[in-house]
């Protein structure tokens, strides 16, 4: 009986890799323990250790194979006293792409919720922001890339500018955000911190009142909870309590919210966290282009800024425009798509569920107009009055939790500003009021997904 | 050793927190000081002996029992007076209070009214200095109470692991609001406590000015020279409660008595001046009565100035970017 050798998932939120190397080829003897192969992922090269013992039979993909998904079969290997042209690709394996799931953990399809991996990015209704010039040129870059670009570009602008943070320097980031800035700029202005965000968070704050400009990383948003206290009572509050003194120009940065299959202590979203309190700034870009624009502008910003990131949006590629100093304002949300019939308000990764639910709602007759706030704090109210008034009606949607929430925020303005204007009472879509759990089925219901949005769309809508 | 000039600064020096802090407490009284304030008074020796021996550009920070440290820092008593009694004319224009203030131009970082955040902050006010490549050091004042907060020994970590310079001034004052060093604390001696990151430590007489004097320079030497952190533990005492509202009964009278009749700071050095013929009753009176009229104008400025306006609610929130 063969062994089959999968593609194996080197992180929670891998789907596929490239198969960049074989070290071992077919006819070898394989050893528990022995590095068979070398995989890439967008970020970093790993090494395959084989589990099972045996002959390597049969190589099914080859090295330098790209978009290999996870689970699908990529060797057999006879076993012993098998021979190997006994080996061969039985139909089943060979139609292995990613393994079945049980039913109630199904892959979520276009219009699942959720985790959506199946279905195309939309195409953006309005790609351009009025700050990019006409005819200006587009360069499809990850959301991670266009972090880094924002810190690299920044650095060079600025010998104030430094990062630190958990495994930034020489591991090139967690997330390899900081990639390759050790190299560029050194280990002056690449900091690796030990495992300490209190005391970093704090000691940015100290670096940030003497001058500097630090770029503090936090490795989640989840592990800042340990710093909050230096980023609410120190940074935020000072320049107040100085009477205008002690300026804190500082940037907290790193992923928020669910990632993959990590549980409840590392899938937190703070927006509303953070929101809520005077003296920050808060950000949570989705695309590339507003990552990097909004990025450059934290760094500029004279003022602490908390920036959102989204691990799941990191590897998602989009168009960024080739200019030298691409910088948006803080506070100002973007329309990405034109409607009349209901408005659809989200942030970071939600924006994109909110545009699938858009594009399914047009097919049913209702047109959704889809504001990406991009700023938390200060929230740009204004556009989103300005919609509400011409559709008469909003689903406020985020991923974290509903009570006290970004979208409770929302609606409370919309009651409050635009009260006549209502056809329908402001719905919210948001995370199940619970802590995140592991198993799959059940982080899938906790999670809003398109499905949510589509379904509020059409109540306040009044359409079955 | 230093001379005479310099001795009478710091009997000076000493004397104005003294006397600012007793005003201070008379202010709170009247109702005209409000919320939480916390006297130096015991105290006055540790920080008019470190800051004799900071230079121009040094900075310092400390936690909520602040306004010796801002007298010593050069601040006017009239900004702090001021700020005491919540005032346009204070140093945060009213908006700070007894625990937070701050002042840019004299280098004083705060005034924090959390215990133990101000160590990380003076951490990094060192990595800036690191970082801009000059030779100053920053002074992190803090008490035996925050010297168990975690976010201590992480920033003790960091300046240790980077030789950032920086120096450590345990204020020991024996009580943490109303809990004694040994009910609290597993190793008592304070400045052992950076032992496990290697920071050298010493305890030091935090009653006599010239004793803290001579210990800063030795410790602020090294710093400067590139050696890394340094902690010093000034054992010293605080002769009223935790904060104004605070009846202080953990200890007894008589302890507060005999450290006040026996290791004053003030009165030692006076001794001191008098015994050794450096000054006279006559000269040490005038700069009592100078001194007092700098306070007593102080008290004044801080009723005779106006309330914040209440435009001021909504400035200083943000900075203009």
């Amino acid at each position: 009986m063969s062994v089959e050798i999968r593609m194996p998932a080197l992180s929670p939120t891998m789907e596929e890799g490239t198969l960049a190397k074989w070290l071992k080829k077919e006819g070898d003897t394989v050893t528990s323990g022995d590095v068979i192969a070398e995989i890439e992922t967008d970020k970093a090269t790993m090494e395959v250790e084989a589990v099972d013992e045996g002959i390597l039979a049969k190589i099914l993909v080859p090295e330098g194979s790209s978009g290999v998904k996870v689970n699908a079969v990529i060797a057999l290997m006879a076993e012993e006293g098998e021979e190997i042209s006994d080996v061969s690709v039985s139909t089943d394996a060979a139609a292995a792409e990613p393994a079945p799931e049980p039913e109630s953990s199904a892959p979520a399809e276009s219009s699942g919720v959720g985790h959506n991996w199946a279905g195309a990015r939309p195409s953006l209704e309005i790609p351009n922001d009025p700050e990019i010039p006409e005819g200006a040129t587009f360069t499809s870059t990850t959301v991670r890339d266009a972090l880094r670009d924002a810190m690299a570009e920044e650095m060079r602008r600025d010998k104030d500018v430094f990062v630190m943070g958990e495994e930034v320097a020489q591991y090139q980031g967690a997330y390899k955000v900081t990639r390759e800035l050790l190299q560029e700029f050194g280990d002056k202005r690449v900091v690796d911190t030990p495992i300490t965000e209190h005391g970093f968070a704090g000691l940015g704050v100290g670096a940030a009142f003497a001058g500097l400009k630090p770029v503090v990383e936090f490795m989640t948003f989840n592990f800042a909870m340990q710093a909050i206290d230096q980023i609410i009572n120190s940074a935020a509050k000072t320049l107040y309590m100085s009477g205008g003194q002690m300026g804190c120009p500082i940037v907290f940065r790193g992923p928020n919210g669910a990632a993959s299959r990590v549980g409840a202590q590392h899938s937190q979203d703070y927006s509303a966290w953070y929101g809520h309190v005077p003296g920050l700034k808060v950000i949570a870009p989705y695309d590339a282009a507003d990552a990097k624009a909004l990025l450059k502008a934290a760094i500029r910003d004279p003022n602490p800024v908390v920036f959102l990131e989204h691990e799941l949006l990191y590897g998602e590629s989009f168009d960024v425009p080739d200019l030298d100093d691409y910088v948006l304002p803080i506070g100002k949300a973007k329309v990405r798509r034109i409607g009349s019939d209901v408005t659809l308000v989200a942030h970071s990764r939600m924006v994109g569920f909110a545009l699938e639910a858009a594009n399914a709602l047009a097919e049913q007759g209702i047109d959704a107009e889809v504001i990406d706030l991009r700023t938390i704090r200060p929230l740009d109210t204004e556009t989103v009055l300005e919609s509400v008034r011409k559709t008469n009606r909003i689903v406020c949607c985020e991923e974290g939790w509903g009570r006290f929430g970004v979208g409770s925020e929302i609606a409370s303005v919309v009651v409050e500003e635009a009260f006549d204007f209502l056809d329908a009472p402001p719905a919210r879509v948001h995370q199940k009021d619970v802590p995140l759990p592991y198993a799959a089925n059940l982080e899938k219901l906790s999670l809003a997904g398109v499905e949510d949005i589509i379904e509020a769309a059409k109540k306040v809508c009044y359409v079955d | 050793m230093a001379n005479k000039d310099e001795l009478l600064r710091y009997y000076r020096d000493m004397l104005m927190i003294r006397r600012f802090e007793e005003k201070s407490g008379q202010l709170y009284g009247m109702g005209l000081i409000a919320g939480f304030c916390h006297l130096y008074i015991g105290q006055e020796a540790v920080v008019v002996g470190v800051q004799s021996e900071l230079k121009e550009g040094d900075q310092i920070v400390t936690g909520y029992r602040d306004h010796g440290h801002m007298l010593a820092a050069g601040m006017e008593a009239n900004g702090v007076m001021a700020e005491l009694t919540g005032r346009e004319g204070g140093y945060s224009r009213g908006k700070g209070g007894s625990m937070h203030m701050f002042s840019r131009e004299k280098n004083f970082y705060g005034g924090h009214g959390i215990v133990g955040a101000q160590v990380p902050i003076g951490t990094g006010l060192a990595f800036a200095n690191r970082y801009r490549g000059n030779d100053n050091v920053s002074v992190a004042y803090f008490g035996d109470g925050a010297a168990n907060q975690g976010q201590v020994y992480e920033a003790f970590n960091m300046a240790s692991l980077w030789k950032l310079p920086v120096l450590y001034v345990i204020e020991n004052n024996q009580y943490a609001m109303g809990t004694a060093v040994e009910r609290a604390s597993a190793e008592t001696e304070l400045h052992k406590r950076g032992i496990s990151f290697e920071i050298p430590g010493k305890e030091v007489d935090g009653m006599d000015v010239l004793k803290v004097k001579a210990e800063a320079k030795a410790a602020i030497e090294k710093i400067r020279a590139g050696e890394g952190p340094y902690i010093l533990e000034m054992k010293t005492y605080r002769y009223r409660g935790h904060s104004m509202s605070d009846p202080a009964k953990y200890r007894k009278r008589e302890e507060v008595d005999d450290i006040r009749s026996h290791r004053d700071p003030i009165e030692g050095l006076k001794g001191k001046l008098l015994k050794d013929g450096i000054s006279t009753e006559d000269e040490l009176k005038a700069i009592d009565k100078e001194i007092r009229a700098i306070v007593n104008k102080s008290a004044e400025f801080a009723q005779s100035s106006p309330e914040p306006d209440p435009s001021e609610l909504w400035t200083d929130v943000l900075r203009e970017g």
